[in-house]
């Protein structure tokens, strides 16, 4: 069971305060309109599986119900961060 | 009866408390102190079970938690049984009853026995999967008669009377393990002021000083730890926990500790007394000084009763004053299990002989054995055992320097004893539990904690630290080092540790199988893991069979299955598989462990959380009047809604019938509060739902209704309701019961990631308002009985909105409808919903006004063909399969979610399963939910199915039964037929027509 700090409360708390969303910086495109339906199927349906750094979108479900982004280690389950949803990770894996 | 094997002075036990026990229907005595694993010793029960596949007869084997084969079944009644208790791990009682698990018909008659030992051969390793897999109708027969044969204990069919807890702790320090590395953790952080936690599974701190004869400061070693916690007590940040197992080490340093609060007490906790805890500790630092199990040695007949660990012995001597034989021998790879023959010698009975695999033995207590005149084999090994209810003797012969095979005549030698000792296993449990792989030692012979990114520290025999010395020094640095990371700095100081004797120890032989006369696959079984059976010729076959990998080895064979987790097993499995494929022990793999450490009962995992406690109900403002007027109910989610209200003798139908028709003709009313309330404001909100619905809200007007559909990126609808205009910045949306939570987050999402420029708030309010629908023509004349407000039919339209007084109270009316009727729907604040409720039925009597549940509004809106999403839809239809284009709206500005993905070139087909309306060729045949539609009922299994019926009921207001369902292509195929083959063999008709089966063009509302 998690740990997690959450950046809009200040504090931490335990998991069961918080839902997993999935993976993070998923931005909806501009002008859906136009995508092509691979475009638009990369989008609804294509995610990161990695082994190791993985940026995931979270919420404080039943604490303040905001959205947060969280660096996380799928291997060993470190949390390397939190951050607001519209900032940028600062820890990212090696390419 | 006496207690044969009792020493009359010695050992933590009290004489003076006598205590009786039953074990197999016998009474036996014992003393407080006892486990029942030593007062079963005591009284010289040899045979405690029988084995899990051979069914050969088990003995005791250790004194803690690593012992496999003394796995009881306690209980004094029905209500209070437990099964899976390790005897060495149950304190006695009085009037304790317990009886072996295996074994039937018991333990010492064991007809299965026959049955293991001619079939042994039949029943090699994996014989679960060669065996008994075929013909596949038969597991059912094979599966009764494995379990009975396997005996692995049975829960209670009784409810427990007991009591059981849970509670959260934070600390900054949780020490696992009260030995002498634990303690002196213990001293070092409690000093420092920490927040510490102490657990240990033993009834009394101490650990393997409780066992030792060994001394600290010049005293016998309990006495040190005595007055270590007696100093703990005294520190008020320091909680003491003995009988409590840290049984997982999960995630973030959080630990869950079973603790048995009154086991040792008697068969049910004393009165308000809880029986067993549940800690939940989430840890700033952890220290594991959880020490180590010595492992036993694998031999011929290792496992005949009498046959044990040797420190095992030495604890039953020490602790418990029970010799468990008359004659030892002693077999050891090492210097510290001669303490055991020592202990043995010393408490007056006869060593036989120890014989030692090394070839030169040296050290103290090899001096020490010397000097008492004890019998030193060395270079030798004892290669198998005689006797079948207890050992009656041993075969030993002389071994080459590596101990891989024979070196000489083979000899033997009379004794009813046979302790062994390979050496230790670090007790890393605990370290593996997050995910850390273990790392070899050759210098410590065993696995030692691996990298973690825990916050952990490890001390003493988890290390591999043996000498008393180094144990409490390791101790006292853990405790320092945990505490200056969790803050508390300069711990350590004025710390001075007891003095230890130094003991000078030879090197240990790194040895795990000893070799036999015979090749291993015909020697007599070897067992390696007790409780699952498993033998080296096992391992060895596995191999064979192209298992490398320790971890198939081990699913192959069951080794460290179960409640066992290969305590004692699984260094010595995995050095014999090494040994086969001609590789290292490290090179053949590391094993994880997994929680629990031990066996946790259901009992401590749920705590208070069952019966009426086990979730939360919701219940409406009015919920005591359904109750007083005996409404039955329905779970939607957490919510208790009433499903129906029968009156004097009616069946479900007769009521709904009778509901169902009383609203159409006069009025009902329906407890509506549980639908999701959602207060939307801010000067965006109007443009946010114009993009979360698929239908245009630029337009509607303050006072006015819109009902929506919302859909996912993907197209399909996940939600629907009425969402009102309060004010050009105030909408209220109302969503379905089971869906409010998911949409507010839903709302939430897309507001905070996607379009935080948009000025919205979002607020649930479904606990705020009571929502009470009146419906049917006679509900204007009713609440115009109640209200101010103008109900005049062309003021106040349907789907409009009006604010006033209900009954005396502030109210909202939506002029809305889910039956077709006309309709209003009143919501007050929740604390006024029982006072308006009730005072509309003192004016509704002179109307009928009939109470109905979910059940009739399922079947009223049925026959308009309204649908509920999540039954009539599931997350794979659009909008346009509901037969719902006109609530799509594609002139908007923005594409709004689910638009794209409507465009796809699946979803735009003309021929994809629709929601159509079923009428049945027979009228009052009602066609089950689920039922499959196929052109053909003639065409061979498997039949191509068209979509299933979502929604079906009979309807009493129509005459006939209605049903809503998908069928491919159905909206191009009215007038047509389908059929419905059933399980039962009958094939229903029906024909596909438009879904409001009445009032098609919605007149009974607008009136």
């Amino acid at each position: 069971m998690f740990y997690i700090y959450c950046p809009h409360c200040g504090e931490h708390r335990e998991e069961e305060e918080f839902h997993a969303k999935g993976q993070a910086h998923l931005a909806r495109p501009l002008d859906p309109d136009n995508c092509t339906d691979h475009e638009w199927g990369e989008y609804l349906y294509m995610r990161k599986n990695p082994r190791g750094l993985h940026h995931e979108l979270w919420i404080h479900a039943t604490g303040c119900r905001k959205f947060f982004n969280m660096t996380r280690d799928t291997v060993s389950y470190e949390i390397k961060e939190v951050y607001k949803v519209g900032e940028r990770p600062t820890v990212v894996a090696a390419s | 009866m006496s207690q044969k094997n009792r020493l009359a002075s010695g050992g933590r036990v009290d004489r003076a408390k006598a205590l009786n026990f039953s074990y197999n229907g016998r009474q036996y005595p014992g003393f407080e102190g006892d486990t029942v694993a030593s007062a079963l010793l005591a009284n010289g029960v040899d045979i405690v079970g029988r084995s899990f596949k051979y069914s050969r007869p088990r003995g005791i084997i250790a004194a803690g938690a690593e012992e496999p084969n003394a796995v009881l079944q306690v209980g004094a009644t029905e209500a209070t049984q437990v099964p899976n208790v390790r005897a060495t791990q149950q304190s006695l009682f009085n009037g304790l009853v317990c009886s072996a698990t295996n074994g039937w018909p018991n333990a010492d008659l064991d007809l299965m026995g026959y049955v293991g030992k001619v079939g042994g051969r039949m029943m090699p390793p994996g014989f679960y999967y060669k065996t008994f897999m075929y013909p596949p109708s038969l597991w059912e027969t094979y599966e009764k008669f494995i379990r009975k044969a396997a005996g692995l204990g049975r829960s209670s069919t009784e409810r427990d009377p007991d009591m059981y807890d849970k509670v959260n702790h934070h600390c900054d320090l949780m020490i696992v393990g009260a030995g002498p590395a634990g303690l002196a953790a213990a001293l070092v952080a409690a000093r420092s002021g920490a927040r510490v936690i102490l657990a240990d599974e033993q009834s009394e701190f101490g650990g393997s000083l409780l066992d030792t004869r060994e001394t600290l400061n010049g005293r016998p070693a309990a006495e040190w730890v005595a007055t270590v916690v007696e100093e703990l007590k005294q520190h008020p940040e320091v909680l003491l926990l003995p009988r409590s197992t840290v049984n997982g080490y999960h995630d973030h340093n959080f630990l869950t500790i079973h603790e048995r609060c009154t086991d040792h007490l008697g068969d049910k906790a004393p009165a308000g007394q809880v029986r067993q805890r549940m800690h939940r500790v989430r840890a700033n630092q952890v220290v594991l000084a959880t020490g180590a199990h010595e492992r036993p040695l694998v031999f011929g007949n290792n496992d005949v009763p009498g046959c044990m660990q040797a420190a095992g012995v030495s604890t039953y001597i020490n602790r418990y004053a029970v010799v468990p034989g008359k004659e030892l021998v002693l077999m050891t790879t090492n210097d510290h299990a001669y303490q055991t023959a020592l202990d043995w010698h010393d408490a007056g009975r006869k060593v036989v002989a120890i014989v030692d695999t090394r070839q030169n033995p040296k050290g103290d207590r090899i001096d020490a054995a010397k000097s008492r005149g004890l019998n030193i084999i060395a270079g030798s090994g004892v290669i198998e055992v005689q006797g079948s209810k207890r050992v009656t003797g041993v075969s030993i012969a002389p071994l080459n320097a590596a101990g891989d095979a024979l070196a000489g005549a083979v000899e033997r030698l009379g004794c009813d004893t046979v302790a062994s000792s390979g050496g230790w296993s670090p007790v890393i449990h605990l370290s593996c539990h997050t995910g850390s792989r273990p790392e070899w030692r050759d210098d410590v012979i065993g696995f030692v904690p691996g990298k973690t990114v825990q916050k952990q520290h490890c001390a003493g025999g988890i290390n591999g630290t043996y000498s008393l010395k180094a144990v409490l020094e390791e101790g006292a640095r853990a405790g320092a080092a945990a505490c200056e990371a969790a803050g508390f700095s300069d711990a350590a100081k004025g710390i001075s540790l007891p003095l230890a004797e130094e003991v000078r120890e030879g090197k240990a032989m790194a040895l795990y199988h000893i070799p036999h006369t015979k090749p291993t696959s015909r020697a007599p079984k070897q067992f390696v893991d007790y409780q699952n059976d498993v033998t080296a010729a096992g391992i060895e076959l596995a191999t064979r069979e192209g298992f490398e990998s320790i971890e198939h080895v081990k699913r192959y064979t069951a080794m460290g299955f179960g409640t066992d987790q290969g305590k004692l097993g699984n260094i010595n499995g995995m050095a014999v598989a090494a040994k086969s494929l001609n590789q290292t022990i490290p090179q053949t793999g590391t094993t994880i462990f997994r929680p629990n450490y031990t066996p946790v009962t259901f009992g401590a995992v749920a705590g208070r959380d069952c019966g009426a406690l086990f979730d939360v109900n919701r219940f409406s403002a009015m919920h005591k009047w359904h109750l007083a007027n005996g409404a039955l109910f329905e779970d939607v989610g957490q919510w208790k809604r009433p499903w129906y209200f029968p009156q004097g003798g009616e069946t479900m139908q007769q009521a709904l019938d009778r509901e169902c028709k009383a609203t159409r003709e006069s009025v009902g009313i329906l407890d509506a509060s549980t639908l999701g309330k959602i207060d939307i404001q801010g000067k965006d909100a109007r443009e946010f739902l114009a993009r979360v619905y698929t239908n245009a809200w630029a337009k509607l007007p303050v006072g006015k209704c819109r009902y929506g559909l919302m859909c996912g990126e993907d197209g399909m609808v996940f939600d629907d309701g009425v969402t009102s205009c309060l004010a050009d910045n105030h909408f209220l949306m109302t969503t379905t019961t089971g869906g409010a939570p998911r949409v507010l987050e839903w709302l939430e999402l897309y507001h905070q990631t996607e379009w935080p420029e948009l000025e919205v708030y979002f607020s649930s309010v479904t606990d705020h308002w009571a929502t009470m629908t009146i419906s049917g023509p006679n509900a204007r004349k009713l609440l115009g009985e109640l209200t101010d407000i103008d109900l005049d039919r062309d003021t106040f339209k349907f789907m409009d909105l009006r604010q006033g007084d209900v009954a005396g109270v502030p109210a909202r009316v939506f002029r809305i409808s889910f039956t077709g009727e006309l309709s209003y729907e009143i919501n007050v604040q929740a604390n006024y919903g029982l006072h308006v409720w009730e005072k509309l039925f003192e004016h509704g009597a002179k109307f009928n006004l009939t109470p109905y549940g979910t059940e009739s509004m399922h079947v009223l809106r049925a026959e308009k063909g309204f649908i509920i999403a999540g039954q009539d839809t599931d997350g794979s239809v659009t909008p346009i399969d509901l037969g719902m284009s006109w609530c799509v709206s594609n002139a908007k500005p923005f594409s709004y979610i689910g638009k794209r993905g409507m465009a796809r070139e699946d979803c735009v087909r003309t021929d994809r399963k629709h929601l159509v309306g079923l009428k049945t060729r027979e009228p009052k045949t009602v066609i089950p939910e689920g039922a499959q539609a196929v052109n053909d009922p003639k065409q061979p299994i498997p039949m191509t199915m068209l979509g299933h019926v979502t929604s079906s009921y009979y309807s009493a207001n129509l005459g006939h039964s209605v049903a809503m369902g998908f069928v491919r292509n159905g909206h191009n195929r009215m007038g047509e037929t389908v059929f419905y083959p059933l399980a039962d063999g009958r094939v229903i008709e029906a024909e596909i027509c438009n879904p409001v089966f009445l009032d098609p063009k919605g007149e009974r509302q607008n009136v």
